[in-house]
């Protein structure tokens, strides 16, 4: 089972695709069934996933390895640790609530709709639970397509320009990556990620891969300045591909950084933290400013999602910092904890807050904050759950989205002052941003008559806003297993980021 | 020599031997059995294979003919490749060719000439049959792009593609004496052992005009001038035939003479090749992206596709051999899927050739709308179709000789080329259908063949190790 238990994450959302493919749009009513029970079956499997996780080593658990192209040394190897594994789980959690939001809204070719989620999913999976370099690319490139027809066929109206705009930044870094993947290819002889992370590399070769990575990553996460196709992006897709984008894709580019960058070029990284750690936080800073004057609630939340996974990056690469002004590595852990329960958290909350605008959304068909006002007095719990989620996304401590930040801002302190004051602007600049949208969304008078025709929550929305709130609580005020799950592989980041590969 | 000894050469007797059975046919009874000639050609085929892989399966080089014809695994699996591929473009083809009133024996015949000079080509092992290749594809092509007389551009495309050509063959010729006076043997072999490391004027000087041959047959940029006015020109059948079989054709041409010819040479003309392959790149996937007819979008798309083939002869290794091998396979499988969507597509007095006659295909045609929508991702190399396998093997190739910015341009220039493959899919999936357009061809046969040509795009994309394989073994 457990050999197994990978690949079956990994495949049985792509099969339950192809069901719902099949069983084709006259027989939605099973395909949406098939979709909801093969979604939540996927998170079951995740149970014995955590359960069994062993969180006393950084090697890979779960481990599968079946030839796949003999010649070139390419496995079919999958395996998590505590890196990829929360990864994993937040993955299957959020494809649930996508399934259900879609049940009444989405009529135009629904099959296709859940089809296409679906086999993200296991695409996605697959993506963290690659150990072998060329999997993982074959699943990366894999998921644009699905993704691609999201937003082209189920987007509004400048879909095809968002979509396209997508689809080539996403490949524009790609394949750097994969030149790079080559490149390491033909040195090392494997295409396992391990081999490469061993590969002694002259600062040339490092300085040259660090790119091709950093131009893949960071287009994923998005890093400003190649941010710009995500507030389209974000604007076009349905609500289901929103969430899905914000909670899963961006937290790829995250996982890219500490899953080869700070492993593979370290040296590279060293000498280039500086930029990193000024793009991530102009992205704190200046991307939390353009979120302020956004009129649209979803390029809104979009700007948000840059912002906080600036955090990500920041806390990631302020490993070298924090050697250079302390000598130690004690705190660096700290700050890469930070960067992965925020990006654990800024899944949760993202997705939430898309799917809030998605609620709203399907009642009025706008997404204009002027268009609302005093939304909270014809729907009340949707009211308190917007709320929740809108204080969880400025990091209010007891939720998710403070355990994140602060770990970050505690480690940035110990790199140096300037480093914690710039990234504390986020706090204010946060709840700027997302408190005054709030305010002028859902409280005041009633904006209009068609805000006073409201209905509230129906029993669907708000199981799915309710189990993400409650999970959102619980990793705010007990994070506790979590930072257990990742701690070894956390340490062992910290020292292959810390080493040196340039061979003597 | 004794008779058996002849048993490599089964493909090429067999096929003589069967082009006039079916001319002959066509002769007394083509008139009252419409199509007939048709299904013989096919049968033809198929026990063409069959023979192939009964006598001739050799497992190391054979030379016959005094070393004019060389039989090698890699001609072995070429051949099978020739067989399968021109027996699906017939296959394609066939109501194609009946709404236009052109479902004639002659064309059957023409295609199997082209085929006998693929197979000469394929197994040359001496200047004169090298010649004698390209000539007999040539001229069967040029008749066939010709081959609906009321077509004015049809006409216009063969004329042109008849002068070029006449051009390029001058130009092969030219190389091939300058060759020969300097080394005194027709035999590739001979050249081979004779031309090992002088640089001398005249070697570079004949070799540059093989290399301009070369290029033109395969349509490498400058000398691709011919390929998209013959591509949009000739009858859509014809297009399907010409952008499949002879590429294999061409691949064999490139290996023989110059990887195999003249390996002493290599550093010249690796050097030649690398600006060719960088042009042919970037204008061929550039100007694709203005092209608003399908045919002529898919043939500078072809243009780009050759740019990577030629990569893998720059690489001037086994490996880069290896590399464009598999890509030209995989590129022939991809455009037999392309090109024989527009066919399907297209009806009598309608060619589906213009890229609008694709909005909201995915309504008229789900089928049609899937197969051409993973042939664009797999032609822009996208995993998991096969495309990417093919690109990946070219970089690989690339790498190994240090090529870095060549390594650079390829990955640009294959997100360039992405744009107008995605264009397609949001024709068709995207967009709603214009009211009026005739319905796709329906017949049951052709549409499963096509749905196999799609899903062999996917399962060699997610399981790719047995062709790598296969394209490892039989390059030397």
């Amino acid at each position: 089972m457990h050999h197994h238990l990978l690949s079956i994450l990994i495949w049985l959302p792509i099969a339950a695709g192809i069901v719902v493919l099949l069983l084709g749009e006259r027989n939605i009513g099973a395909g949406r069934w098939v979709s909801l029970a093969a979604s939540v079956a996927t998170l079951a499997l995740c149970v014995p996933l955590w359960g069994d996780f062993d969180t006393h080593t950084a090697a890979y658990q779960f481990v599968q390895k079946v030839a796949w192209i003999p010649r070139f040394h390419a496995y079919y190897a999958l395996g998590v640790d505590g890196i990829s594994m929360p990864l994993i789980v937040l993955t299957a959690f959020m494809t649930i609530p996508v399934v259900i939001s879609g049940w009444r809204i989405i009529t135009k070719r629904p099959a296709q709709y859940y089809a296409a989620f679906l086999i993200m999913e296991g695409l996605m999976i697959g993506v963290f639970c690659a150990t072998d370099a060329l999997l993982f690319y074959f699943f990366w490139e894999a998921m644009l397509i699905p993704m691609f027809l999201i937003i082209g066929i189920w987007g509004g109206p400048r879909r095809v320009y968002a979509t396209i705009k997508f689809f080539l930044y996403t490949f524009l870094g790609s394949v750097f990556m994969l030149a790079a993947l080559i490149y390491m290819y033909v040195k090392a002889g494997s295409y396992s990620i391990a081999a490469f992370q061993a590969l002694p590399l002259t600062l040339t070769e490092q300085r040259w891969i660090f790119f091709a990575f950093l131009l893949a990553f960071a287009v994923k996460v998005p890093m400003w300045p190649v941010h710009t196709w995500l507030p389209d992006a974000h604007v076009e897709a349905p609500t289901g591909g929103s969430v899905i984008l914000a909670a899963i894709m961006l937290k790829m580019g995250g996982y890219g950084f500490l899953r080869f960058m700070l492993p593979i070029t370290p040296d590279a990284c060293r000498e280039f933290n500086m930029l990193i750690i000024t793009l991530s936080l102009i992205a704190v800073v200046y991307i939390g400013f353009v979120a302020i004057v956004q009129p649209d609630m979803k390029k809104l939340i979009a700007y948000s999602s840059i912002a906080h996974m600036g955090f990500v990056t920041l806390g990631a690469f302020l490993v070298y910092e924090i050697v250079r002004a302390t000598g130690g590595v004690s705190g660096a852990a700290m700050g890469m904890d930070g960067a992965m329960v925020q990006m654990v958290s800024h899944g949760l909350i993202s997705g939430a807050m898309f799917l809030c605008v998605g609620v709203l959304y399907d009642r009025m068909h706008s997404r204009q904050i002027a268009d609302y006002g005093g939304v909270v007095n014809t729907m009340p719990i949707f009211g308190a759950f917007m709320v929740l989620f809108a204080l969880a996304n400025t990091g209010l401590p007891g939720t998710s989205g403070f355990v994140g930040e602060f770990l970050v801002i505690l480690a940035s302190f110990k790199a140096g002052f300037w480093f914690s004051a710039l990234a504390a602007v986020t706090l204010i600049l946060g709840a700027a941003y997302t408190l005054w949208m709030v305010k002028r969304v859902v409280f005041g008078p009633v904006g209009n008559e068609h805000v006073a025709k409201l209905t509230d929550l129906d029993g669907r929305e708000f199981l799915i806003l309710g189990a993400l709130a409650a999970v959102v609580l619980l990793v705010g005020v007990w994070p506790e297993p979590l930072l257990k799950v990742m701690e070894p592989s956390i340490q062992h980041l910290v020292a292959q980021a810390v080493a040196t590969k340039i061979p003597v | 020599m004794p008779m058996h000894s002849f048993a490599a050469a089964t493909p090429e007797i067999f096929l003589a031997a069967a082009i006039c059975v079916v001319l002959l046919f066509e002769a007394f009874f083509g008139a009252r059995h419409r199509g007939a000639t048709a299904t013989l050609t096919l049968l033809v085929l198929v026990i063409g294979a069959a023979l192939t892989v009964a006598f001739a399966d050799v497992s190391h080089s054979v030379t016959l003919f005094n070393g004019m014809y060389v039989a090698d695994p890699l001609a072995f699996v070429l051949k099978l490749a020739g067989f399968l591929v021109v027996a699906v473009t017939l296959l394609y083809s066939r109501t194609y060719l009946e709404n236009r009133d052109i479902l004639k024996g002659e064309y059957y015949v023409l295609a199997l000439t082209a085929l006998l000079g693929i197979f000469v080509l394929i197994s040359a092992g001496s200047l004169l049959t090298v010649y004698l290749g390209v000539e007999l594809l040539a001229l069967s092509v040029y008749a066939m792009v010709a081959f609906d007389r009321e077509s004015g551009v049809a006409a216009e495309s063969a004329m042109k593609y008849f002068v070029l050509g006449a051009i390029a063959s001058g130009m092969l010729l030219y190389g091939m004496s300058i060759i020969y006076g300097l080394t005194g043997t027709l035999s590739l072999a001979g050249i081979a052992a004779a031309l090992t490391a002088s640089h001398s004027l005249g070697v570079i000087l004949g070799l540059a005009f093989l290399v301009v041959a070369v290029a033109f047959k395969f349509g490498a940029v400058p000398f691709h001038m011919w390929l998209p006015d013959v591509y949009e020109g000739a009858p859509t059948s014809v297009t399907l035939f010409v952008g499949t079989a002879p590429k294999i054709a061409y691949f064999a041409l490139a290996l023989r003479l110059l990887a195999y010819g003249l390996p002493g040479a290599a550093v010249d003309w690796t050097r030649m090749l690398m600006p060719l392959a960088v042009l042919t790149l970037v204008v061929g996937n550039v100007v694709a992206i203005v092209q608003s007819n399908l045919k002529r979008m898919l043939a500078y798309s072809t243009i780009s596709h050759v740019g990577f083939i030629v990569l893998g002869f720059v690489a001037g290794t086994r490996s880069g051999y290896t590399a464009a091998l598999y890509y030209m396979l995989i590129y022939v499988l991809m455009a037999l899927g392309a090109f024989g969507v527009i066919v399907l597509a297209s009806r009598k007095g309608f060619e589906a050739d213009k890229l609008e006659d694709y909005k909201g295909l995915y309504r008229r045609d789900p089928l049609l709308a899937l197969v051409m929508a993973m042939l664009m991702f797999s032609m822009a190399g996208v995993p998991p179709f096969v495309g990417f396998w093919a690109k990946l093997r070219i970089i690989q190739a690339l790498w190994e000789t240090s090529h870095l910015w060549l390594v650079i341009i390829a990955v640009v220039m294959s997100v360039v080329g992405a744009f107008y493959y995605l264009r397609m899919v949001k024709l068709m999936y995207f967009d709603e259908p214009p009211e009026t357009l005739p319905a796709t061809v329906r017949s049951f046969g052709v549409r499963f063949t096509l749905g196999i040509n799609a899903a062999a795009v996917l399962v060699l994309g997610i399981l790719p190790a047995p062709l790598l394989d296969l394209c490892t073994r039989v390059i030397r």
